[in-house]
């Protein structure tokens, strides 16, 4: 049951408290102040799951490839550091 | 460190090339995005991350693991892009992560709001985020905007989403690599996300 003395979050409050949200790093009363407002607002449902989104987006991006000519160098000096 | 990482050194310390550029591989593009928050330039941190691999090599033989080997990596980069950061005579090279919280950068743009002074529901959505199209997500292209809109961050939101989202390290990588506070690692991914979002939310909604 959410105490009607604690007051409701605004959407646009929400809006930054999503990533703390998704770290697991409320505190437990705002915790429960944002899945009461998720519960209650489309908007702000459509929110959290856009920024669901991103996040899985962005981990299917591949890590930047080595240049080549970095990918030589660093190999060459591999071999002249074992030989020593 | 872990029995990997100890198969992996001993690999490395034996002259294992393979071992080498998979390693080289799996760090590479996270070490340049790290030196980036000091030296900027694209150019000096690919140099600033070469120097550290030569450096990674030169105590390979000292390691002695008391890190893991990848804390070990970007705390070497992390130095190496510092001082040069102050050689190139950027005055301050810890400015691109000092605390954040001073300048406000909303999530979402304030005009998606209704005004505080509305009678009824102040604060509250005037224009609603609308759903995305599955379909349109699947495309390379969706792939190529988010791609886009991480480059076009701060050096020190490119980073922190790079190594959280794109990497999958975990906060307390990220804060123990940047030497970050918790709170500011947090803003920092924040900011970085929702701006991706909002740049997401643009390219859908043409």
């Amino acid at each position: 049951m959410s105490d009607s003395t604690l007051e409701a979050l605004s959407c646009q409050e929400l809006v930054e408290l999503v990533t703390a949200y998704l770290e697991g790093s409320l505190p437990a009363v705002d915790r429960t102040r944002f899945e009461d407002h998720i519960a209650r607002c489309d908007g702000c449902r459509v929110y959290l799951e856009q920024m669901r989104t991103t996040i899985r987006l962005a981990g299917r991006l591949t890590p930047e490839a080595v240049p080549p000519e970095a990918e030589r160098a660093l190999l060459s000096a591999f071999r002249s550091w074992h030989e020593k | 460190m872990s029995t990997l990482e100890l198969r992996e050194l001993d690999a490395l310390r034996a002259g294992d090339e393979e071992a080498f550029m998979a390693l080289v591989r799996r760090h590479h593009a996270a070490m340049v995005r790290v030196a980036q928050i000091y030296v900027s330039r694209r150019d000096l941190a690919e140099e600033v991350v070469q120097e550290a691999w030569l450096g990674v090599l030169r105590g390979l033989d000292r390691f002695e693991g008391r890190s893991s080997l990848k804390t070990w990596l970007f705390r070497i980069v992390t130095n190496l892009a510092k001082t040069r950061a102050m050689r190139e005579g950027r005055t301050i090279p810890f400015s691109a992560l000092r605390t954040p919280e001073g300048v406000p950068e909303p999530a979402v743009e304030p005009e998606r709001f209704r005004r505080p002074d509305d009678p009824q529901w102040p604060g509250h959505w005037a224009s609603k985020p609308a759903q995305w199209p599955e379909a349109r997500l699947l495309e390379n292209e969706s792939l190529e905007r988010i791609q886009q809109a991480i480059e076009a961050l701060p050096d020190s939101q490119r980073a922190v989403i790079t190594l959280r989202d794109v990497e999958g390290w975990s906060a307390e990588e990220v804060c123990n690599a940047l030497e970050l506070s918790e709170t500011n690692q947090r803003v920092l991914l924040h900011r970085a996300r929702s701006k991706v979002r909002r740049a997401m939310e643009r390219y859908l909604d043409e």
